[in-house]
């Protein structure tokens, strides 16, 4: 039976932990951080088989944050899985931190592949979920991408050697905000129609609203099930997702919270408004 | 990680020795003999497998063979997926996509998390001949060598390619190897072992020092035997190892030298020459002249005749160091 009120309370503390940590950083990506909170909360507290104290662990599930800007995510879902102690955040974007701006896996246990140039982690996955097919490993591969993310024509190329290779233990996740640095994905360079895009490259697709923990829960739970081809869960979300002055607001893709904007943003997380 | 054992038997290897092949067939044999030994050695090719030579481990190994198509950056990135589940992908295409247009993904996704992954690439330098510019790497080395984390093998022969690419199996880390299109004739000696890192010298000169790699060594051996017949003592080294470069065996060269001659198929900027002239310039001065493509693209025609167009033969090691002591 699957917890919803423990995951949006997840999700709700991993929040609360990115604004804090971008706040004390003062730079980072604020908005698409917050967006992908609810789908990497699902994915680390209820669907991926993972050791926070084994992170080497060969049959655990691999999450690949292709979209590696929205690391503050990754981080708070790492610490509060026990990857590490949660005081480590504060020294996010610091010198020496194992918590680079971008994950860096050389630096920090339970980061898969170092990511931050968009459009290569979906590669990456299908090398992943291959390579654990070839040892007979029945894990899953879950890559979450941006939406701008897919303006980059190597996500193309692995859309179609995931589905040439029949890559059904690979399900990717895209967080579907709208918006990327210079504006609306659809002013900068019109992405749509996705849901078509990649069933035309041979993908199961599911549309669902990123920030319904149970939608999540089952799109996940019935991507496992499909045989033959990957599966892409289209998430729409919105960019700043959970703190009323960031939400929709594109300036806030990759600047940090003020020590004002994380009072009110620690308010409102912590009276659950979310 | 440590080792990794799946090392070819010595017979197999000294098979090698004495002939005269295209290193990228070489590559071909001995990637299938990795195979047989080691069932983690998986292989991917873009589209390019009947010319790099890896189809003979696709049709032994169908199962452990990926081919990508034409898309050379989604082939490193699935190569990376592969080594960080334990398997150590041999990605081959032609050196100048392999090095140029996954450029990026390289550096990003295989270096910068030091995955495990063996980028062999075939058709370096200008003996690629008739299709011309666009399919001649004159920059691969550059822009390998300039990458963190990055090791960079020329090999001379198909005796010396043989023992690089078990290497490769048994190191953990990426590597860039560049293999050629055309036969080279065999310099190595049978005693030979190759090490990363590690230079082969023939003899040390007391006048002149070449140091080359690939299929220049061939020529290098040629223009010494003539330079030391007219009284310039002249010795060849075989730096296949651009990076990490046996700065040792370069610093005993530098002492010795009047002269370093650096001779590679390659843009005399960036390369093995650069290298070279980094290290001297740093540690033991002495005048180096780079035999190499002068900052130009390359064309069509046959490899002997391009050899000769862009001053890549013995002849031009000798005018160069004739040039050098007239003054």
């Amino acid at each position: 039976m699957v917890d919803i009120e423990f995951l949006k309370e997840k999700a709700r503390q991993i929040r609360i932990e990115i604004v804090k940590m971008l706040a004390n950083a003062g730079s980072g990506h604020t908005g698409g951080s917050l967006s992908a909170a609810d789908i990497v909360t699902v994915l680390y507290f209820y669907k991926m088989k993972h050791d926070p104290k084994n992170p080497n662990w060969a049959e655990r599930d691999r999450f690949i944050l292709s979209k590696g800007h929205a690391a503050p995510v990754l981080y708070a879902a790492l610490a509060l899985s026990g990857y590490f102690d949660k005081s480590l955040l504060n020294s996010l974007r610091k010198l020496g931190s194992p918590l680079q701006g971008h994950p860096c896996c050389k630096d920090l246990p339970g980061v898969e592949v170092s990511t931050g140039s968009l459009g290569q982690g979906l590669s990456v996955a299908c090398g992943m979920a291959l390579g654990l097919r070839l040892s007979g490993i029945n894990s899953r591969v879950y890559c979450l991408l941006g939406d701008g993310e897919i303006q980059e024509g190597q996500v193309w190329e692995a859309a179609m050697t995931a589905s040439h290779y029949k890559i059904d233990n690979l399900c990717a996740i895209l967080d579907h905000n709208n918006l990327q640095i210079d504006g609306s994905c659809t002013d900068v360079m019109n992405i749509k129609p996705i849901e078509d895009k990649f069933i035309a490259f041979g993908w199961n697709v599911f549309t669902i609203d990123g920030h319904n923990i149970k939608e999540i829960v089952e799109a996940l739970d019935t991507a496992q099930k499909v045989k033959g081809k990957p599966t892409m869960i289209v998430a729409n979300t919105i960019k700043g997702k959970g703190v009323s002055i960031f939400e929709g607001k594109v300036q806030y893709h990759g600047v940090a919270p003020t020590k004002e904007e994380l009072e009110i943003a620690l308010k409102e997380l912590k009276d659950g408004k979310n | 990680m440590g080792k990794i054992d799946c090392t070819c038997s010595l017979s197999e290897i000294s098979d090698f020795y004495g002939k005269e092949m295209a290193t990228r067939d070489a590559y071909g044999i001995v990637l299938t003999e990795l195979g047989k030994k080691n069932p983690d050695i998986v292989v991917l090719d873009a589209d390019l497998s009947c010319s790099t030579k890896t189809v003979n481990f696709a049709k032994k190994f169908p199962d452990r063979f990926f081919n990508i198509g034409v898309a050379e950056q989604d082939m490193i990135g699935v190569a990376a997926g592969l080594a960080l589940t334990g398997k150590i992908p041999f990605a081959s295409t032609f050196a100048i996509f392999a090095t140029g247009r996954a450029w990026e993904q390289i550096r990003q996704t295989v270096c910068y998390s030091n995955a495990n992954v063996k980028i062999v690439a075939t058709h370096g330098g200008i003996t690629v001949g008739e299709d011309g510019a666009t399919h001649q790497a004159l920059e691969d080395v550059a822009l390998m060598r300039v990458i963190p984390n990055m090791t960079v093998i020329v090999p001379a022969d198909a005796y010396e390619t043989s023992q690089v690419i078990v290497s490769a199996a048994e190191y953990y880390g990426p590597m860039y190897v560049r293999l050629g299109r055309s036969k080279v004739p065999p310099v190595m000696p049978k005693d030979y072992k190759f090490q990363i890192g590690k230079a082969y010298v023939f003899r040390i000169g007391k006048d002149v020092n070449i140091i080359a790699n690939g299929l220049m060594v061939s020529e290098a051996l040629k223009a010494s035997e003539i330079l030391n017949k007219e009284g310039i003592d002249t010795g060849v080294a075989n730096f296949s190892s651009v990076k990490p470069l046996d700065e040792e065996t370069l610093l005993k060269i530098a002492k010795s030298s009047k002269l370093i001659i650096t001779a590679e198929e390659h843009s005399i900027i960036g390369g093995l020459g650069s290298a070279v002239c980094e290290f001297v310039s740093e540690n033991s001065p002495v005048t180096v002249k780079r035999i190499g493509v002068r900052d130009t693209f390359g064309c069509s025609g046959s490899w002997r005749e391009l050899l000769k167009f862009y001053g890549l033969t013995a002849e031009d090691i000798i005018h160069t160091v004739r040039e050098f002591f007239k003054k």
